[in-house]
């Protein structure tokens, strides 16, 4: 298997990964920090790389709506958004899954208004934990490039929307050398869109229709089954990713784990942090490990499992909040799917809104509190880590 | 007059995506529940003009056996077709009573 290294921004790699793809249609609207994915794709098509259709559209609504139109048609479909274009989506998402229309989605995490603020956090994919779309999330550019083309395997073949995140600017605008995959290998994964249901004057249909009372609850769980089913397929995919292109994904990720008292849960970029500093701890003599969450839809809850199993104390990083909830929302999800199965103590923290940077030493105390949190046998309410009063 | 109900379909049967695969499917969705009344049609006064065929919204009146019938499956107690008929041969009366 031939491979080219090359440095390139993690919204460039996801363009790539889309052009090797062979994309048929893109529909999308700029928005920071995302625009240089469809500035560059654009550029591609502009110039002969790559034959799609691009829609210029005169919003994220309309995009999404394209993108439902154009997935019926057994088209290829890609899209990008960030932010507020992700909830101005947010009524077409449902219908996406829900219609079972195939689609890649980058979404470049960035904070939701107000305060207008154009940085990282993840309260935009956050917000759309329910839409019914899986979702990945990458914790470098080489991850972003590699779930963008084992996304489209993975929701082609369930017929479902795929969403990849990638952190605003931390990974979307940091240049970091890159794998490229040979191009006719990837061709050669994932070939064309595999055709069911499409709609074409010769086998016309009905989509989109009115669900009474009567069918729209039996309707509405057909989605709640296909994400159900997608687990495996999602599996299947990482693995034979990992035979032919050499780079292994898991749903979850984790790093020291095997013999670890206590664990800190990370989404996305911050991993790496997490990672360096799980280290430092271990040579201080605490036995930290770190978990991060690559496939948040489908919920990876029995894997999950099985790493709590082993655990004294988790410590859970939302970069997220849910204001007046239970708790934030990947500690809601982790502490739900541990429930009746696992005692182990639970911290949560909140980092990292708005794009505010979370330090080595933030990290250090995190690990500390999950520490005392396994000492002590139950954690306290969320930290606010770094807030000023 | 007696309908047949159709069977609801489960999840497992319904065409992925609730897409409609065949034309004409309406036919199978009841909707006599939505009527507060009904038409009756009185034989002897019918003209067989047609026009409550025609202006039924719900194509619901049928023409069998040489006499107009509205189908009570599909009749949502609109009354237009009382409207329309201009011998008044068609008398809505309220569901639940004789
Ligand atoms: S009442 Fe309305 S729906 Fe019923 S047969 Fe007359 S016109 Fe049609
Ligand atoms: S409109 Fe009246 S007269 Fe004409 S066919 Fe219908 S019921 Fe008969």
């Amino acid at each position: 298997m031939s491979t080219t290294r090359r440095s390139m921004s993690g919204n460039y790699a996801i363009a790539y990964a889309v052009k090797m793809a062979d994309v048929d249609v893109i529909a999308a609207y700029p928005i920071t920090p995302q625009t240089t994915i469809v500035e560059k794709l654009s550029e591609y098509v502009a110039n002969g790389e790559l034959d799609a259709d691009y829609i210029n559209v005169e919003s994220e609504h309309s995009a999404m709506s394209a993108c439902v139109g154009a997935s019926l048609t057994g088209a290829r479909v890609f899209t990008a958004t960030s932010s507020q274009g992700l909830a101005f989506m947010h009524e077409v998402l449902f219908m996406a899954s829900a219609l079972r229309t195939p689609m890649v989605m980058a979404n470049v995490n960035r904070a939701l208004s107000a305060p207008l603020n154009i940085w990282n956090d993840h309260s935009d994919a956050m917000a759309e934990r329910d839409s019914g779309w899986i979702q990945l999330w990458a914790s470098s550019a080489q991850d972003a490039l590699d779930l963008t083309i084992m996304a489209f395997k993975i929701g082609e073949s369930e017929r479902l929307p795929v969403m990849v995140n990638l952190d605003g600017f931390i990974l979307s605008h940091t240049y970091e050398p890159i794998d490229l995959p040979n191009a006719e290998e990837v061709r050669k994964y994932i070939p064309s869109r595999p055709l069911t249901n499409r709609l074409s004057p010769k086998t016309a249909f009905s989509i989109g229709v009115v669900g009474p009372p009567e069918y729209y609850y039996e309707m509405k769980y057909q989605a709640v089954d296909a994400i159900e089913k997608s687990r495996s397929k999602i599996k299947d995919v990482y693995a034979e990713y990992e035979k032919i292109f050499g780079r292994g994904y898991r749903d979850v990720e984790s790093y020291g784990i095997e013999d670890a008292e206590i664990a800190l849960v990370t989404m996305g970029a911050m991993t790496g942090s997490a990672r360096i500093v799980s280290e430092e701890m271990r040579a201080a003599g605490v036995k930290a490990g770190v978990i991060s969450i690559r496939t948040f839809r489908p919920f990876p809850s029995e894997e999950l499992l099985d790493l709590a199993s082993g655990l004294k104390g988790i410590g859970i990083m939302d970069r997220a909040t849910t204001p007046g909830g239970p708790s934030n929302p990947l500690f809601t999800d982790i502490a739900s799917c541990l429930y009746g199965s696992s005692r182990v103590p639970l911290q949560g923290f909140v980092a990292g809104l708005g794009g505010r940077d979370i330090t080595l030493d933030d990290f250090r105390m995190m690990f500390r509190e999950t520490d005392r949190a396994s000492k002590e046998g139950r954690g306290r309410s969320p930290i606010y880590v770094g807030l000023r009063e | 007059m007696k309908c047949a109900r159709p069977k609801l379909k489960g999840w497992k049967e319904i065409p992925e995506g609730g897409t409609i695969v065949e034309p004409g499917s309406s036919i199978q969705f009841d909707v006599s529940a939505w009527r507060v009344s009904r038409p009756v049609i009185d034989q002897a006064k019918c003209t067989k003009c047609g026009l409550c065929w025609i202006y039924c919204p719900d194509s619901a009146i049928e023409f069998k056996d040489g006499k107009y019938e509205p189908n009570m499956l599909y009749c949502k107690g609109c009354g237009i077709c009382q409207k329309a008929c201009a011998p008044k041969a068609i008398i809505m009366f309220k569901e639940g009573k004789k």
